[in-house]
């Protein structure tokens, strides 16, 4: 199977069928692993590298996982394929800078992929849509299981798995969960989020990891630490932790839609208005944009078919998807043209949500007489009835 | 060099992080460290994370260290503290002192307790039973449980000999 073919297809986690997908967009988890004997890629020598990779790229390839694998060396891959890959979270960006001995198979569903060269010896990834860290976990253990029958893995009784950097040593696992927030950002709750569960060893970054900047109101939360813990203790912690954040966050957003409806309608209608009709869009504006129209899919404006549309435009409007889109090289500016021309055309279909229909309605919730207003004032126990309740 | 947060304040407070193998830098000022818990050693683990560098760092400059090098793969500390990388699996031994002040810091434990390698896993077992007998020994003696005692050295015996 050629890359061509591989990526021509939207990947298995993008359908969005996953527990909890609404909110949690992703579960990914990542194990590392080195060969006993061999110096860690970082120190290795290309040849001992390229030794390593002919050492287990066959191991890997033979996974009964890979029927229908692609197969590729990063060497091989076109800048704009490698960033694609990064797009899809298939490859990590240090993985796609990376030259001799590095490469990467991944099933056909997109769901498995494993580095070979990356930080470390093999870098392997399970990722499912929604809440699904158990799942995830139970795929990529069975296969470092079937892969350590043939490999002789760096391990030792007393540290485990050993790691090119000390942070992973142990389990070498790292569980973690993307989350879709716009309400904790909006109440403004996200930092007091933030530090609490940095409080209890997890890490909370941004969509591609830099700081905690809030593109589209994502944010990946992960476990920060290795060893000391067994795999499932971190992935049981993780998965409460999740829990706890959908929790929040769909309070937030009955108290916004409770407190402060126009703070967030006017929210949902001007990304409505702007995905609509505009003719260039930068890639920050469009992730922001379109978070604000996935919350108006769950706050159930949209049905399942415009949910799934919007979901793939986060992936298509990356600029390695809008790249290889087109066939030639863009400029960034033509790539702000062509992203919000294929918005506008997904989108062309979409009915203008019932804004005024919610605000209407969220008044005589609030047995207020409010008027024009712009902002409600905050009741005693706001939102508190209406938990887990469907406004709409 | 202004804090990072209120980007108004000098900062004086300088942390170092490495996140899923980045390093990440941040400064803080005196008002927005305390605010992010940085000084409450017991909720921020960047604080231990620090305490630990700080720890391999003096070790580093202590006599006759300059000569660590890994003899496997060549690897010196110097190396180690620029990178935050090691050069190998036997890197691990090399460097076992300064990473364990190291480890202390970022993880919740200095011992590996979940998966092991199938093949490896009986030796595993058996070096973690013999630990706890050891364990227990040392409380049985200072306790003067004698008998105890006893019973736990003949078991420690008799998983040697399985050896």
């Amino acid at each position: 199977m050629s890359i061509g073919n591989i990526l021509s297809k939207s990947s298995d986690w993008l359908r969005g069928d996953g527990p909890h997908h609404h909110i949690v967009v992703t579960s990914r988890i990542r194990l590392a692993r080195n060969l006993a004997g061999v110096a860690f890629p970082g120190r290795a020598k290309a040849a001992e590298r390229v030794e390593v990779l002919e050492k287990i790229r066959p191991k890997v390839e033979a996974l009964p996982e890979m029927v229908d694998a692609v197969s590729l060396a990063c060497q091989d891959l076109s800048p704009v394929d490698k960033l694609l890959l990064v797009e899809r979270h298939l490859i990590s960006r240090e993985h796609a800078a990376k030259k001799a001995g590095a490469a990467v198979v991944m099933n056909r569903r997109q769901n498995l992929s494993i580095m070979i060269n990356e930080e470390d010896h093999l870098r392997m990834q399970s990722i499912r849509s929604g809440l699904q860290l158990r799942a995830a976990f139970k795929a990529i253990n069975k296969v470092d299981s079937e892969l350590e029958q043939q490999l002789d893995y760096a391990f030792d009784s007393e540290l485990g798995y050993l790691t090119a950097c000390p942070t992973n040593v142990g389990t070498g696992m790292r569980a973690s969960a993307m989350v879709h927030v716009p309400g904790l950002v909006l109440s403004e709750q996200i930092n007091q989020i933030v530090q609490a569960v940095n409080k209890i060893g997890l890490a909370v970054r941004g969509l591609y990891g830099e700081g905690t900047e809030a593109l589209g109101n994502l944010f990946q939360v992960s476990n920060q630490t290795t060893l000391g813990e067994k795999e499932e203790e971190i992935i049981d912690r993780l998965h409460k932790v999740i829990l706890e954040i959908i929790n929040h966050e769909q309070n937030a957003r009955q108290v916004l839609l409770h407190n402060k409806p126009n703070t967030l309608l006017d929210h949902v209608g001007r990304s409505y208005g702007t995905l609509r009709h505009a003719y260039s869009m930068n890639s920050k504006e469009a992730l922001n944009h379109l978070s604000f129209a996935k919350l108006a899919c769950d706050l159930g404006f949209y049905g399942d078919a415009q949910r799934h549309a919007i979901d793939e435009l986060f992936i298509e409007t990356q600029p390695a998807h809008l790249q290889k889109g087109s066939q030639q090289r863009l400029a960034t500016d033509e790539r702000d043209v062509l992203r919000a021309e294929i918005i506008r055309s997904k989108m062309a279909s979409f009915a203008a949500p019932d804004l005024e229909g919610v605000l209407v309605r969220a008044r005589e919730a609030q047995g207020a007489g409010g008027g024009a207003k712009t902002e409600s004032p905050p009741s005693a126990e706001p939102g508190e009835e209406q938990r887990g309740g469907d406004p709409f | 060099m202004l804090c990072d947060v209120c980007k108004a304040q000098t900062a004086s407070v300088f942390l170092t992080q490495i996140v899923d193998g980045k390093i990440q830098k941040v400064n803080l000022c005196d008002p927005c460290s305390k605010e992010k818990g940085v000084t409450d050693p017991t909720g921020f683990a960047l604080a231990d994370m620090l305490f630990g560098m700080g720890a391999a760092q003096q070790i580093e400059s202590g006599v006759g260290s300059e000569g660590a090098r890994c003899p496997q793969c060549g690897f010196t500390q110097a190396e180690f503290k620029k990178t935050g990388r090691l050069g190998c699996s036997v890197c691990y031994v090399t460097f076992a002192q300064p990473l364990k002040e190291l480890l202390k810091g970022m993880h919740k434990g200095l011992r590996h307790i979940g998966k092991c390698p199938e093949r490896l896993r009986l030796t595993q077992e058996r070096d973690n039973t013999l630990r706890q007998f050891h364990h227990d020994l040392r409380a049985a003696v200072v306790d003067e449980k004698y008998e105890e005692a006893a019973a736990l050295r003949d078991k420690i015996r008799a998983l040697d000999l399985e050896e």
